[in-house]
């Protein structure tokens, strides 16, 4: 039970703050299990003209990337980085062949750091001489790495409860048959006490997730022994088989999309009609990532500050609890509203989500967007049969080319909503986008701006491009083509920016990271023989052949005719030369001028003009040279 | 008047015709108008009605004719009056006649103005324009329109046309209709003049822009197709969400008498220092962390600004590519328009050949946008060609902003295919399902599209701007239930589903549904299913009468008890359970204490809470069986037991059971499905009562 299930006790300014974050109210506790044996460092391509790689520098890889985003996203998860099969041994049950990788500042199991990231990326360098790797288990001894790792992990994964923390370990290896070596009884042994071993962390709430890393040549076989590893049933398995990519990058793209566990925002019922009501879960796949809160310090001794909000009463001065009532003016009164009453008001459908009905796809206009979508995908959780009518009719809107429109009726933003039935769309590295249906959030009529008909001029046809200009236009779109574009190819820079300056002030760097902005055009592609002629010859179809020469002369003319300009820098020339600028600023009295005062030295320097009166002065000071 | 401000005559045709929709007029116009008292105070408005019985107005005065128009109020400052006349209209009997209520309400605005105002001037008129209009003494009515229209441009003002077409199958003929169109194209075409055809009533409260938002420019600049070819363009937003208004904290300490009360709540923020919590750091004190990990690095603005990311205002093409590469559900915010630079022709040109050429070749373009200089981060988007059908209009383009690759999750779902071919649909069910999604079809042929997001109104604020209005007349009214109209909005058209209702039949005999037994499903979810099939009491499920004697009680009990709070929960919630003033507290305080309950029982350690919740308990099934609402109590211990039956939790039910804190029976509250026997028993019987009606009727099949 949900104390506030619908949240519409909620203020209004944190429903959408809600919207963007979602409620991620349990943490997450992660240990990598990186196989470190002889066989991870084999080279994984037999190409030749790529660098060596092995998989455990994918594994490595990934992990580190992993970590990048999760320091940036959800620094209070917790991890912890194992290596096993290894020659050195560190671990708290003094277990051979498991290695605990750990920075100083830090506990095994913990918020990763600066420190961390940095110094495990680059592990790769000295991991031979320090932790060193070799086969733990081996013919002839009982010694069983595995089995270490394992309980290594779950020992890690003590702390903290299942109740509010999902727990889980990572297996990377490219050994489908990790006993492969050992024969007989031992090796039934073996197997049997490493099963168990899995079973009873599974039995602690901990989740063990597989990631094969396999080769062209050498396909994973889950089924030999990991599929009983990690409790897949039957005809879970053929889901579950890694397809195996012709490259590597594609393999770690596939690594990357399943190392995160899916979360999703809630679970809801979406009534057909009046008595069919099937259950979906919807998934935030597109948020926006915006640089964390910002905490404040004392700037003395640099800890965070505690801040206290007090409601005090305009009127008598009394200090408040929250108060429960809002109000609105009206007609020069207040009107007062309980928050029950508010919250009435924003209950306008009981049902989460009640289909209207549908439309063709070509009624859904590119205008028609607020925010970003929100996926949909059914489940048999609560309502066996749910999937099936779900795929029904995703099939039926897909092969008719329909959309559904339909009324969102959550009380914290009720909204009419358009799903788009979307096709899975796989590639060579995976799944491209899941199959599914997407919500999109649709404008109300006061949302929309008619803005077209702003500057329309009265009896008088708007000019139209003859099909030559248009001709010229096509032929410019061919030669300006990127080819494979993918949304989401760049990332942000500013946010890279931001991130890279709080790495290096974190591990005390002084060089700032130069981070490249890949969101510049190609001007090497723009400045190619043929799409500059592209281009000209547009330019010259739709402005003319005289534009640039034109355009100089109207520019010119116009800077000629502000004559207002001109006068204002005359007058404001002559105000300045009433002061002695360089003596008030060094007694300090640039203070006691006027703002306009200030203004008019501005204006005589061509310095902007903008701002507050400090920054007129710090302004001025520096155009001084003070 | 002065700039900014606007003077609108409502031109409403109140003839028989129209008496259909008349409700939704009233509705429309005066939410037009409420919200000028709250945005456009200064704004003036005056109200002519035609179609009416008697004729009331200056020209018929002066020069005769004009007959069945009425000026119901003159042009004057917005106040609540203008709001009462449109909620009250009265219903006409004459036939309306549009182009002489289009003349009155002119000449109104010509003798209050003159020529020389230069405020904004607007005429709105809502007619069904379904009767023929008088012919002019001389000349054709096409004539008099053009001079009506020369005259409105040179006093530069502008007409809005709502005209409704509820059913083609209309008496009226359709030779008038065509004339009448044509007439009201002519005004489209002469003057600035807008005309917007609706179908339905909801359209209708839709068709009015009842907010005005003067548009401002993004940007204004050059689009760069390259360093040397540029087309200078204005960007504008095209949506933007118009939010739930903002409501100031009430503060109720100011004594009644004090009649220039503001009744504001101030919010004070104060930060200390962890150390020592007496000490409040003086903002000149403060510096801002950032996180990173769990580290909080410092940084001052200064610093910051030396280093941040500072892009270079520019709006720049990357390149052009196929449209099916972007897909929909990648638009990330609300939309900006990009259109060229007003009366730069060759700018308009460049822009349509390109709009033109994106639409033939079915591509879009990838733009990079700094819009203003100091921005800090460049948005990347896509620009789709929005070809004008109108040949007043330019063509132009919409920008929707795009994800970077931080913004996306990539999670992993399985395929359809792979599941179980349980779960997969057979012919027949597909088939269902196709002739579902034909049927239940919102933008037939031959019909209007329904729903059209530009003329669908937000039901939120529809109604909370009626609640506003109400509740200025009447403090204590409670919050109207959704009207005929905008429940379309919210539920499925009646008249649709019974016109699909074999489809809808067949669907559901084709697709079984079941409930997981294993699961057992939430009160929550109880709660909402229980209302999915009658969604009679939105909005009006508080109704609680007021009189004279509970309010005497209100007034006399010295401090209300509002929540349960840690100290005192059980006398809380006897305070709250007792309060007569509504009768909503009995079930806040129920539910209160059970959430309050649920949260002792979810952080108790080793039961350490276990004596405070049974206390609770017991108040909470005292309080249950003395205001009758056994079936609360039983729903709720069910429901915390099934949830914790379990898990370490299970020792509190055995407490409970020592302590002989039983089920809610029949013999101490008539309402209770429950006899001694079964209360006795459990919690050995674990059958849930109240929901199983409520289960059967959404999942029979």
């Amino acid at each position: 039970m949900d104390l506030d299930p619908e949240g519409i006790f909620r203020d209004d300014s944190d429903s959408d703050n809600d919207f963007f974050q979602e409620r991620e109210a349990s943490k997450e506790y992660v240990v990598y299990l990186v196989d470190a044996s002889p066989k991870m460092f084999s080279p994984a391509v037999t190409d030749e003209d790529e660098k060596m790689e092995t998989h455990f520098h994918v594994a490595i890889n990934c992990i580190s990337q992993a970590l990048k985003t999760q320091i940036i996203g959800r620094s209070n998860d917790e991890v912890a980085i194992c290596f096993f099969n290894t020659r050195e041994k560190k671990n708290l049950q003094n277990l051979n062949g498991v290695y605990v990788f750990d920075v100083m500042e830090r506990e095994s199991l913990d918020k990763p750091t600066a420190k961390l990231i940095k110094e495990f990326s680059s592990i790769g360098e000295n991991f031979m001489n320090s932790i060193g790797s070799q086969y733990g288990i081996i013919s002839g001894s009982r010694e069983n790495s595995i089995y270490n790792a394992l309980w290594v992990g779950q020992a890690l994964l003590r702390k903290g409860s299942t109740k509010n923390v999902s727990k889980r370990m990572l297996i990377f290896t490219n050994e489908d048959d990790p006993f492969g070596t050992v024969t007989g009884a031992t090796k039934k042994d073996m197997i049997r006490t490493t099963l168990q071993r899995a079973k009873d962390a599974q039995d602690l709430g901990i989740s063990i997730e597989l990631l094969p890393l396999s080769r062209p040549d050498e396909k994973f076989d889950v089924s030999v022994m990991y599929s009983d590893l990690i409790g897949l049933e039957a005809e879970e398995v053929s889901r579950f088989l890694p397809s195996v990519g012709e490259r590597l990058e594609d393999m770690t793209t596939q690594l990357k999309k399943r190392m995160f566990t899916k979360r999703k925002i809630r679970s809801i019922w979406f009534s057909i009609s009046n008595d069919i009501c099937i259950e979906v879960n919807t998934y935030a796949l597109i948020r926006p990532t915006l640089p964390g809160a910002i905490l404040w310090l004392d700037s003395v001794t640099n800890l965070p500050l505690k801040s206290e909000r007090s409601f005090i009463c305009a009127d008598t001065g009394a200090l408040l609890h929250e108060p429960p009532k809002r109000f609105h003016p009206y007609r020069s009164e207040s009107v007062v509203f309980s928050t029950h009453e508010l919250s009435q008001i924003k209950k306008v459908s009981n049902v989460q989500l009640r289909l209207l009905g549908f439309k063709p796809l070509d009624c859904l206009k590119d205008y028609h967007n607020l925010r970003p979508s929100t996926f949909i995908f059914p489940s048999d959780e609560e309502i066996f049969g749910s999937t099936r009518i779900f795929i029904a009719l995703h099939r039926s809107m897909l092969r008719l080319n329909r959309y559904a429109v339909a009324f969102y009726g959550i009380s914290a933003h009720p909204q009419l909503v358009a799903l788009v039935a979307q096709e899975e769309i796989m590639s060579s590295s995976g799944q491209v986008e899941p199959p599914g249906m997407h919500m999109i959030y649709l404008p109300y009529s006061d949302d929309i701006r008619q803005v077209e008909e702003l500057h329309t001029a009265v009896d008088c046809v708007a000019p139209r491009a003859t099909d030559e200009q248009i001709e010229k236009a096509s032929n410019l779109l061919r030669r300006m083509d990127l080819k494979d574009f993918s949304v989401c190819q760049f990332s942000n820079p500013a946010l890279q920016r931001h991130y890279g300056i709080l790495e290096a002030l974190a591990l005390g760097e002084d060089e700032m990271p130069d981070i490249k902005d890949e969101t510049w055009p190609d001007e090497e592609g723009l400045a190619r023989p043929r799409t500059a002629h592209a281009l000209e010859d547009f330019k010259i179809a739709v402005y003319g052949e005289n534009h640039d020469q034109e355009e100089a002369e109207s520019m010119a003319s116009k800077s000629s005719a502000s004559e207002a300009t001109k006068k204002r820098k005359a007058t404001a020339e002559a105000a300045v030369g009433k002061y002695n600028w360089a003596d008030l600023a060094d007694n300090g009295k640039l203070k006691d001028l006027t703002v306009a005062e200030l203004k008019h030295y501005l204006t005589a320097h061509n310095l902007p003009v903008a701002g507050k009166k400090e920054v007129l002065i710090s302004r001025i000071l520096t155009h001084l040279g003070k | 008047m002065a700039r900014g401000r606007e003077a609108l005559i409502l031109l409403i045709d109140v003839g028989p015709s129209t008496h259909g929709v008349l409700p939704e007029v009233e509705s429309v116009c005066s939410m037009l108008v409420q919200k000028k008292l709250i945005f456009g105070k200064s704004d003036e408005v005056g109200i002519i009605l035609f179609g009416t019985k008697d004729t009331d107005n200056d020209l018929e005065k002066e020069v005769g004719g004009y007959e069945h128009v009425v000026v119901k109020r003159n042009i004057k400052v917005v106040d609540v009056d203008a709001v009462d006349i449109l909620q009250n209209l009265p219903r006409g009997t004459g036939n309306g006649d549009f182009l002489d209520a289009v003349i009155v309400g002119m000449d109104m605005l010509i003798k209050k103005y003159g020529i020389t105002n230069k405020g904004k001037q607007r005429l709105c008129l809502v007619t069904d324009a379904k009767h023929p209009i008088k012919a002019p003494s001389e000349g054709t009515k096409e004539d008099q329109v053009h001079i009506v229209c020369q005259q409105m441009q040179d006093h530069g003002m502008r007409l809005d046309c709502v005209i409704i077409r509820e059913n083609s199958s209309e008496t009226a003929s359709q030779k008038i209709i065509d004339e009448n169109d044509f007439l009201l194209r002519l005004f489209t075409e002469k003057t600035k003049a807008k005309a917007i055809y609706v179908s339905n009533p909801t359209a209708l409260l839709g068709a009015l822009r009842t907010r005005n938002i003067s548009p401002v420019t993004v940007y204004r600049g050059d689009l760069e197709l390259s360093s040397t070819m540029k087309i200078k363009v204005w960007v504008y937003k095209k949506t933007s969400e118009e939010k739930f208004p903002t409501l100031k904290k009430f503060s109720d300490k100011a004594p009644p008498t004090d009649r220039y009360a503001t009744h504001e709540v101030k919010m004070d923020f104060e930060y200390k220092s962890i150390e020592n919590p007496e000490k409040i750091v003086p903002p000149e004190q403060r510096i801002k962390g950032y996180r990173y990990g769990p580290q909080v690095v410092p940084i001052s603005p200064a610093e910051w600004e030396a280093v941040k990311f500072k892009p270079e205002k520019s709006v720049k093409v990357l390149g052009f590519t196929d449209a099916s590469n972007i897909m929909r559900h990648y638009y990330m915010k609300d939309v900006n328009i990009f259109i060229p630079e007003p009366g730069n022709t060759k700018a308009i040109v460049a822009c349509s050949a390109i709009a033109r050429a994106m639409k033939q070749m079915n591509k879009v373009a990838i733009l990079r946008c700094v819009w203003r200089q100091g921005q800090g981060n460049v948005v990347v988007g896509v620009l789709t060609p929005n070809i004008s059908c109108k040949d007043n209009i330019p063509d132009s383009f919409c920008f929707n902003a795009l994800p970077f690759a931080e913004d996306i999750r990539e999670f992993q779902f399985p395929s359809f295919s792979n599941f179980p071919s349980s779960w997969q649909p057979n012919e027949q069910q597909q088939e269902a399902a196709d002739n579902l999604v034909k049927m239940l079809n919102l933008a037939p042929d031959d019909k209007e599209e329904a729903l059209q997001p530009d003329f669908t109104p937000n039901p939120v604020l529809e109604r909370f701007y009626r609640f506003l209005h109400l509740k200025s007349r009447l403090p204590e009214a409670e919050v109207p239930s959704l009207d005929r109209s905008l429940k379309r909005i919210t539920e499925p058209d009646p008249e649709k589903l019974s016109e699909c209702k074999p489809v809808i039949e067949n669907f559901r005999t084709q697709f079984e549904l079941k409930e997981n037994p294993k699961k057992k499903k939430s009160s929550k979810r109880a709660w909402r299913e229980k209302s999915s099939v009658s969604d009679e009491e939105v909005g009006a499920d508080s109704k609680v009468p007021e009189n004279g004697s509970a309010k005497l009680i209100e007034n006399s009990s010295p401090e209300k008890v509002q929540k349960i709070g840690d100290l005192n929960p059980v006398q809380d919630f006897e305070a709250m359970i007792a309060r007569r003033d509504s009768s909503k507290w009995v079930r806040k305080a129920i539910k209160e204490m059970q959430d309050y309950i649920y949260n002792l029982l979810e952080n108790s350690y080793e039961g350490n809470t276990y004596p405070k919740a049974i206390e609770c308990l017991v108040a909470l099934r005292r309080g249950c069986i003395l205001e009758q609402e056994p079936k609360e109590f039983n729903r709720y211990l069910h429901h915390i037991y099934e949830k914790w039956k379990t898990t370490d939790l299970v020792d509190f039910f055995n407490l409970i059971a020592s302590k002989s804190i039983t089920l809610i029976s029949k013999s101490e509250a008539a309402d209770s499905e429950v006899t001694e026997e079964e209360a006795k028993n459990f919690p050995v019987k674990t059958e849930l009562y109240g929901d199983s009606d409520s289960r059967s009727q959404i999942l029979t099949s």
